[in-house]
């Protein structure tokens, strides 16, 4: 099952430079699997250490942003296309702890569903 | 800023050390950045691939209306890198403002700049009366200052490259035309 990923310019050193970049899997959390398994290192700048997707990474499955589909475990199909972009964001100042404190909360919640 | 700025923002792969900007889109951003505040303000300012040249002004909505805080809509976001991309533009600078603090880098805006190729521009608006205007490139956590050359669409814009060349950046090319 062949599905198209388009990389973004800052990721470009893990897919030797190439803007797009082929995968499969039947949800995101398996085509970023099979992405590091030829990528080494893909995976760990767009999932955390608790094994969400990263707050600042945005992950689309063809025009839809994967949090609306079930995020990691949204599910693909043969000829979809995934573009990955950074989040443009930042500001004054706090936010970094801020957001630091809330991917913990989220994790650990998650963590507690399961 | 001296010209030791300028050798050392010199050494990225495309760069030249210096962000020109016309001096329309500046007064776009800066009248953005006003009419948003005192939330922040952001936006992108699209050139044409591999030109380093921006030329089209992008005011995007800041997801997060927050004082401290700016975030694209994802959805927004998504559909203006399509647009760029059938348009075979890059973003060329991204904007956005602070609107109690200088126009210096924060730590969340190194921690989370993903966009290696552009000029990050701040834009200060604490002052009621006075912008602070300066750029920035932001390459793996590292912050290299350059300066913003404003160029006058209405006169030679070699004759205004020429006379600002040595000047001191960013405030001197803004503060002179504005006052």
């Amino acid at each position: 099952m062949a599905i198209e990923v388009r990389i973004p310019t800052i990721l470009r050193s893990y897919t030797g430079g190439a803007k797009i970049v082929e995968g499969a899997g039947d949800t995101v959390a398996d085509l970023l699997a099979d992405l590091d398994s030829r990528h080494a290192g893909l995976r760990g700048r767009l999932v955390t250490d608790a094994g969400v997707l990263h707050r600042f990474v945005n992950v689309y499955v063809n025009d839809e942003d994967v949090r609306f589909l079930g995020a990691l475990d949204a599910k693909l199909n043969d000829g979809d296309s995934i573009t990955i972009l950074p989040a443009v964001a930042g500001g004054a100042f706090g936010f970094a702890a801020a957001a630091a404190i809330a991917s913990h909360t989220v994790a650990t919640r998650a963590a507690a569903a399961r | 800023m001296t010209v030791a700025t300028l050798v050392r923002a010199g050494g990225g792969a495309r760069l030249d050390g210096v962000l020109s900007i016309d001096r329309p889109i500046i007064d776009a951003i800066v009248a953005h950045a006003r009419r948003d505040h005192p939330d922040e303000a952001c936006g992108v300012v699209a050139g044409p691939a591999g030109s380093d040249t921006p030329s089209r002004h992008i005011p995007m909505a800041n997801a997060a209306r927050s004082m401290t805080f700016y975030e694209f809509d994802s959805m927004e976001h998504l559909r203006l890198w399509r647009e760029m991309d059938d348009r075979d533009e890059e973003p060329v600078v991204i904007y956005h403002s602070h609107t109690a603090t200088e126009a210096y880098p924060s730590r969340t805006d190194v921690s989370l700049a993903g966009e290696p190729g552009a000029h990050y521009l701040l834009v200060s608006t604490r002052e009621p009366d006075t912008e602070e205007i300066r750029s920035y490139r932001i390459v793996d956590g590292v912050v290299t200052e350059e300066p913003v050359r404003i160029v006058d669409a209405a006169v030679d814009p070699n004759a205004v490259q020429s006379y600002m060349f040595g000047q001191s950046p960013a405030t001197v090319d803004y503060e002179c035309s504005d006052r």
